[in-house]
Formats: structure tokens, sequence, C-alpha cells
């Protein structure tokens, strides 16, 4: 049942192949012979009896099409009465007193939620070793790093132990784990799905997706994501197309654009080779393909590494010992409080992006910093506008390099460096897919096909008819 | 030497929404410690905030009521730093571009001019929890219901010259954001706040160091603070020191300011515009709706008052200067009450009586309609003024209405002439040199005569009547 699609799963419930409690405890089964790391909590209980209410809904015809279909949620969405730990000790014991808007809506569909994902903490990360509760293996090869910051996510798509598993991106963190573990993963348009519940990281950047074998169970999935969300004042108040409706378009004609700067000395041999053959095949396809140039690339990583750190010094400001979350033993006074709750709950790299951000928005500073990085966010924007006036998808790797081994990135820097081809596209708010595209030493690869906003029914036809003529997306780690 | 007092205000005014700014939580006072606070007013993990609307046109009514420019897209900004009370770690303000830019207000003085004191601006912002300090020995506790409650800061020009002036203003505002409804005015409950920067220097001098007065609850105090810090920063300044940029929390109790924290030790807020938060569009049509919802403004119903009703200016002022006080003369205006008559009322026996009494004109024991039938049985000559100050009295101790007052104490006025005149004939009789000395010429007699005759009748004698016809007497 696990190397089934979403799109075959539904069908299988609908034919009562299988009920959904069967496909539910088939699920939890895998994640308990699992040692990927990839789950915090594993919700057993919860998710069979969502299961038997699913398999009532579908017997009373009262089903959705997601009814009964299992999933894995990241564990920074809330999720009312289940612990929601993102990754830190802050958080470790911390249970919501609510639901995320996105848990709510996968609650109406009556989805099976397995669990909680292993992630980076707070999201901050791209090999989620920064994770409070030890770092996930990589399926294809568990000596290496799955991504981050989904990396639990990412890993337990590829492992199939779940079929599905939700995810955030705020500056690659869907699309690279989907990359480095060889699964299809959909970073929206900023405002596509609704933030609220969804812990923040830095929230002009933040935006969540799906993490899916397919293109089609990506499509499936963001029907049942999307929207408007009265709650979130920077979700779209815009109508939601069916994006399983636009999945049979062909690619002919369709204009490719590969962004120069993103070819340049640092992208590994073997990841360019995978790229280069996906764009022949798209060309084989009838596509066309030129060269665009998204000239401000080289200011996006200076430019994120102010925002996001900028942000989130803020959005972390809250957890202070004082409301939930951990509280360091017998504080002396408050600013002892303060001190110790914070220097004993965080981790590392959290402390790092806060301290950063402090930094640069501190008087005398914000102007050279914060309002310049806003200035060179402009500027990114533009790049892409102007290169959408040429093309339609613009496509390029997702990560410089395929996984790496687990611990051999040591300096923050070098692991913020390989963020290049996935940051521009949150800075500039649009949607962008990572879909696999081949093997570099047996490691996955993926293509990055990044749209206008909006362009989510493109990208996702795109991917899709990729997907219709290779089967890279349907290798399988257990094959091996 | 001669110094000269530099004095900026800035008011935190409750708005009066039903919930809070950022969540649909409940803004009432009073209720149980964190009992009216939500997961967005608790600030966790995950929640966003969503403006009310509510608020952002009683702003906007604020500032269309003092010809102020709007903002048409104004940004919400962060202003961070650590405290029990702010759950989120930062307070959502407004910073580089509020809702309400430059607009300016009309103050009366004492001398009776009127001064324009100019508005810098007026912007939205959350109000804190509350941290209570003495209710447990070794802990501060913490009541979040005000946290997320609405708050229009207004800020005005450095332009009052003295704590007078700076009363006169505090007032008027006061009294202008009860009367567009925006806020409840409540001093006791903290809905209306005043911070006074105040500073002095030389006359003509570039303006002098300041420092911020906090915590100030009354009009009262608000005159005493700033007064004792214009000393206290004079006698600094006299002796050859310097004032340092402070701080400065008024104690009531002891009746003194002291230092709550230098400009060194001031938090660096990291002010930043609030990802979470769009701009805040105010479009045109929007604009025309407030307009033309806004009732009638202190500065026009003061122009009708005198143009209308014949009131004098200084009657005007005081009579619009608190809304319910206008409101209360209105209602006896449309009883048919006269006007200026009135006015001498509720600025006389009314005020006298409510002063005395420490009571606000809402809790007046005497109706406006209840008045309005007392003074129209002065005008159709049931009573005279005289009497009807006892009646008065009387109606404010419960004694009834007042025509059960005037007829249980047999108070109705003698307008039969033959009886005024047998009384007007025995005071005559009774006070042959007084009337000689007046027909010698010594006309304030009359007055003797008029007293002598209402004190026979016991006041009851209709006063007019009783003029004429010792007049006629008496020639």
């Amino acid at each position: 049942m696990h190397n089934l699609t979403i799109a075959e799963q539904i069908k299988g419930l609908r034919n009562k192949d299988f009920s959904s409690l069967e496909l539910t405890q088939h699920y939890l089964n895998r994640i308990n012979d699992s040692e990927l790391n990839a789950f915090i909590s594993v919700t057993s209980n919860q998710a069979l009896s969502q299961a038997k209410e699913a398999d009532k809904k579908i017997a009373n015809g009262k089903s959705s099409s997601l009814t009964g279909i299992p999933y894995a949620h990241k564990d920074i969405f809330c999720t009312k009465g289940v612990k929601t730990t993102a990754g830190s000790k802050m958080l470790d014991s911390f249970i919501s007193p609510y639901d995320a808007t996105l848990t709510n809506k996968l609650n109406a569909e009556n989805m099976v939620m397995l669990g909680k994902t292993n992630m980076d903490e707070f999201a901050m990360g791209s090999s989620n070793e920064n994770s409070y509760f030890g770092p996930v293996q990589n399926p294809w090869d568990t000596e290496k790093v799955p991504g981050g910051s989904s990396g639990g996510s990412a890993a337990a798509v590829a492992a199939r132990i779940s079929p599905f598993a939700t995810g955030t991106d705020t500056g690659g963190s869907i699309r690279q784990p989907a990359s480095l573990c060889g699964i299809t993963g959909l970073k929206p348009t900023y405002g596509r799905i609704s933030r609220y519940g969804m812990i923040a990281y830095a929230s002009s950047l933040d935006q969540a997706g799906p993490l899916t074998r397919t293109a089609e169970d990506a499509a499936i999935v963001l029907n049942a994501m999307a929207g408007f969300d009265t709650n979130d004042s920077t979700s779209a108040n815009k109508s939601v197309p069916d994006y399983t409706q636009c999945l049979k378009n062909s690619v002919n004609g369709l204009k490719i654009g590969l962004p120069k700067e993103y070819f340049s000395d640092g992208l590994d041999k073997g990841v360019e080779k995978v790229v280069m053959q996906s764009i022949k095949e798209y060309e084989s396809m009838g596509a066309k393909v030129q060269e665009v140039s998204l000239p401000n690339t080289i200011h996006a990583i200076p430019a994120y590494y102010i925002v996001a750190p900028c942000e989130c010094s803020s959005n972390l400001s809250r957890f202070d010992g004082v409301k939930y979350g951990y509280r360091c033993e017998d504080p002396r006074d408050l600013n002892d409080l303060y001190l110790r709750s914070r220097s004993e709950g965080f981790g590392d790299e959290v402390k790092r992006r806060i301290m950063i951000g402090t930094y640069a928005l501190s008087a005398g500073y914000y102007d050279a910093y914060y309002l310049k990085a806003q200035k060179v966010r402009q500027l990114i924007s533009e790049d892409f506008k102007k290169a959408f006036k040429d093309v339609d998808v613009i496509m390029s790797p997702v990560s410089p390099s395929a996984a790496f081994d687990l611990g051999s990135v040591k300096d923050p820097v070098s692991m913020y460096l390989a963020d290049i081809y996935t940051l521009s596209v949150n800075l500039a708010g649009l949607p962008g897919m990572s879909i696999p595209a081949g093997f570099s030493d047996n490691l996955p690869v993926g293509l990055q096909l990044i749209g206008n906003h909006w362009s989510e029914e493109l990208l996702l036809n795109t991917a899709h008819q990729f997907q219709m003529r290779t089967d890279w997306h349907n290798y399988s780690p257990a094959d091996r | 030497m001669t110094w000269e007092t530099v004095i900026g205000l800035e008011i935190h005014s409750q708005l009066k929404t039903k919930s809070k700014i950022f969540s649909g939580a409940s803004t009432s006072f009073g209720s149980k410690a964190n009992t009216q606070a939500c997961a967005v007013d608790l600030g966790f993990p995950g929640v966003l905030p969503v403006l009310n609307q509510e608020a952002v046109k009683m702003a906007l009514r604020f500032g269309l009521s003092v010809n102020a420019t709007i903002n048409k897209n104004s940004i919400f900004a962060r202003k961070n730093y650590f405290y029990p009370d702010l759950p989120k770690g930062y307070q959502i303000s407004q910073f580089e571009i509020p809702i309400v830019g430059n607009g300016a207000i009309d103050i009366t003085l004492d001398s009776g001019e009127n001064k324009m004191v100019g508005i810098t601006r007026a912007h939205l912002e959350e109000d804190a929890g509350k941290s209570i300090h003495d209710l447990y020995d070794d802990y501060t506790a913490i009541d979040l219901n005000r946290a997320g409650t609405p708050l229009l800061e207004i800020v005005s020009e450095p332009d009052m010259s003295s704590a007078q002036e700076a009363v006169a203003y505090a007032k008027k505002i006061h009294a202008l954001v009860q009367y567009i409804d925006i806020c409840d005015g409540n001093m006791q409950e903290g809905s209306f706040r005043c911070d006074a920067n105040v500073s002095v220097r030389k006359k003509g001098a570039k303006l002098g160091t300041r420092a911020e007065l906090k915590n100030i609850n009354s009009f009262k105090f608000l005159e005493k603070a700033i007064n004792l810090e214009v000393d206290r920063q004079i006698d600094i300044l006299e002796e050859g020191g310097s004032v340092i940029q402070e701080t400065r929390l008024y104690d009531s109790i002891k009746n003194e300011t002291r230092s709550m924290r230098s400009k060194e030790e001031a938090n660096d807020y990291r002010y930043f515009p609030d990802p979470d938060l769009l701009p805040v569009a105010i479009s045109d049509e929007l604009l025309i709706e407030i307009k033309k919802e806004l009732p009638e403004l202190p500065t026009e119903k003061k122009l009708r008052f005198v143009e209308k009703l014949e009131l004098s200016s200084y009657d005007a002022e005081v009579l619009t200067s608190q809304k319910e006080v206008a409101d209360y003369f209105e209602i006896m205006i449309n009883q048919g009450a006269d006007a200026k008559l009135s006015a001498n009322w509720v600025m006389g026996e009314l005020s006298a009586a409510l002063n005395k009494n420490q009571l606000e004109i809402s809790d007046s024991p005497i109706s406006a309609n209840e008045l309005s039938k007392l003074l129209s049985r002065i005008t159709d000559n049931t009573i005279s003024g005289k009497i009807a100050k006892d009646v008065f009295k009387l109606m404010w101790d419960g004694n009834g209405s007042v025509d059960e007052i005037i007829e249980k104490q047999g108070l109705k006025q003698v307008t039969d002439s033959s009886a005024i005149e047998s009384i007007i004939d025995d005071v005559i009789a009774n006070n042959p040199d007084q009337v000689q000395q007046y027909k010698d010429g010594n006309s304030k007699l009359l007055g003797f005569f008029v007293g002598q005759v209402m004190k026979a009748s016991q006041g009851k004698a209709n006063p007019k009547q009783v003029n004429e016809i010792l007049n006629e007497k008496l020639s």
C-alpha cells in the first residue's frame, strides 16, 4: 500500500480495496520500524480513531477525496492537544491549546495525522541537524542529511512511511529536503496557505506547502491546503482553483529560462548534469529553452540572512520562560529568568540568528542592514519580473550538491551558502518546486521550477508532464 | 531670571471597541484576571494579529475632528522589549507612518483667549497587560486582560507654556474623545492617560533638555506634576547644573516626581514594520463616510450656542467643555427652557451642588427634564427665582417633583395685586422715615422696601409686581 501514490490510495479507499484503518495501521507499523528519526511525535491512538471516523464517512458517502488519507505534519504546525515543539527544547513539552488553520483544513477533510515530523529548530537550518530531537537520516543513505528544515517530512515521504507530509519553506526548507530525498516539494506563492498556527520563523518569508511523491499528489493536497484565512492578514483573498484540473496541458512551446547566475562555479558537476538532462527532456517535449539573467542573485544570501534573522529575533521574543515552554530552574530575578530560559532553551543556530537580527535592528544599524536588505529584496523581485516577461518557467538546480554527510558541514556560513538557489524565491514571494530529476553518486537530485506569482497550476502541470515521461519520482530507497 | 516652560503631552486614549485591536477577545474592564485574553493576546506560538477595523474608524474620527492629515497607508511596527506583561516580547504600534498626521485644536485659556495647540500625530497601538507587584510577597502577578486593548496615542507639539495650558489642552482632548464617542474618558480606570514632556529655557533660547513625566491619572495631578517638575528644573539650572533627559514617575501620595530611567538606560526598541500586518489602506470613500457620521464637535456646538442661543462665549465654552454637560443643557433647551436661564442654573446651582457632593452630572439626582420644569415654574411666575433655589434643594434631597414640592410647601408665588398691595401698604405705613428719605431722593432705598415686602410675603410675592406697585405707591 505504501508504494501507492495518494491518487491511487484515494481510488483504493473508494473501491474498498482497503480501509483507512488498514492504511493507517500499515503506515504506523512502517513508522514504528523506521530508524530515520523522521518523527518527533507519533500519534497512533489519535490516528487510528481518525481513521475509523474516516471509514465511517466513506461508508456513509460523506467523504471528500482526501478522507482517510494519512499524512505527517511538520512539528511547526500547532495541533490542539498534541505536543508542538518546532524542534526545540524550548517547546519540548508545549501542547497547543488551538489548531493551526492548516491543521483545521486537513481535519475538515478527515485526513489522518500519523504524527509530527522532525525539523531544524524553529525551521532554521538546511540539514535537520539543528533539531533538539536529533538529526534525521536520509533514507537513501543513512550517513547523509535529509536536508532541512523540513527534513523529517521529506525523509518520511521518501521512505514511504507517510504518503504526504506538510512542510514550511522560508528559504528553501521544502524544496531543498525534497531535492535531497528525491521527492516532490512545492512552496506556493506567499499568501496561498494560511500561516495562522504555524510557528513563525520569518513572517514575510514563511510559507507552508506539501511534500509528496508526485506533482499530481501535490495538486490533490494543495486543493485542501490553500485558501484565504481571516486569521492571517497576509493570506491572499484569492479563489483557489482545482489544481488537479490543470495537469493535462502539453508543455509544447513552454518557454523555459535558465538563470546564468545559477549555473556557476559552486555547482556540483553531477548535479549540473542531472539538471541539464532534465532540461533536455523538456526540450524533447517541445519546450523552448533560453538563458535569463537574475543579476542580483549574489545579494540574495546577505539580504536573506538579514531579513530572516531580524524577523526571527522579534518572533522568538515570546519564548521568554514566562507563559509557556521551557523555564530555567530557580530564577533569581526577572533578568535571570529571561537569560537562562532563553540560553538553555534555544540551540546554537537559533541563538546565532536571534543575535544577528537583534544587532541588525539596533539603533544606528537599521538603515544600513534591514532597510538595505529590503531594497535588495525589491531588486531581486524586479529581476524575476523582468525574466518572466521572456519566459514562463525558470528552471535551475535546487541545491549546489546532493545530500552531504551528517556532521560534515561545521561552519554555519558554508551551510548558508548552499541556500543560494532557493532563497531568492522566498525573498520575491514566488512559488517554487523541486521534483526528482535523477541521481548523482546514487543520491537523488532535484530540479527546481520557479514560476511567477500565483502560477501554481503552471508549475504543477509542468512538473506532472515531466513525471509522465520520466520515472525518477517512482524510485524508492527500498529498491537500492 | 525669567524662565519659559515648554510642555508637550502624549495622551493614551483607550478606544471603546468591543473587542481588542488584534483579536476577538472582549475589552470590558474589571473582569477576573486573565479571563479576557485569547491565544492571540497571550502571544501563543503561531498566532497572528488581525486589525480591528472599528479601531481604525475611531482613529479616523479623531483625525478628522482635529483637521489632521490622514495617512492613506499607515504602517504597524513592532516595538521590541522584554517585560512579563508584554506577552509577545513586542508591542504592535505605529512608528514611521502613523494613521493620523498633523492636526491642531483650539484651547481656551483662563484669560478667555484662544490658543491653537498643534497635534503632531496620533497612532494606533495595543496596550500591554498589567503587572501587579503588591498582591504577593515574593511574586509579581500578571493580568493580561488589558493586553491588546486598542489605544490611540495622541502626541501634541510642545506648544504649551504652563501647567494650566497643559491641563486645558488635556481637558479639551478628553472632551473631544468623548464627544466623538471613541473613548469613555475614565481616568481612574486608565482609559485616558497623560504623559507630559516638560522642559524649561531662558526666554527665546533653544529648547532645553526635557523630562518625561509618567503615571498621571487626573488633571489635578497633571497640573501638580508639571509645576513640580518646572520648579525642579529651574532650581537645577539656577544652581548651574544641567537637566538630564529621563523618564520620571509622578507619585501623587508624596507629591513628588522621581527618576524612573535615564536616556542611557532606555530600551533600544528596534522598531521595524510588522510583517504580519499589511499597510492600513484608507479609501476616500471611508473618509467621506466617517466624516458624515461625525457628531457636532465642541467648537461647532459652542458657536451654535453663541449664535443661535445668544449665550456669552464664556457660558458656551463652559457648557460645551464636557459632553455630558452639553447634553444635559440641550435636553433642557429641547424641553423649552430659556437658554440663558438654563445656562445660569446649570453653571450655578447645579454645578455647585454637584461639586459639593463630588458627583458627575451624569449622576445628578435632578434630571435635565426636572430642572427644566423647575425653570418653567419661574418663567410662568408660579415661583420666584429665589424660591426656586429652595425648591431645587428639596428636589436634590429627594422630596418629590417640582410641582409636588411647590404645592406641599405652599410656595406658590403671590401674583394677586391686591394681596401684594396690602402688604406694601403695611410696609409703607410701618416705615415712615424711610419713605420720607426715599421721597427726598435716596432712590437706593427701593431695595429696602422690596426686601421688606418679600420678607413679609415669605418670599412668595412676585418680585416684578412688587417693584411696579412700590414704584407707583412711592412716587
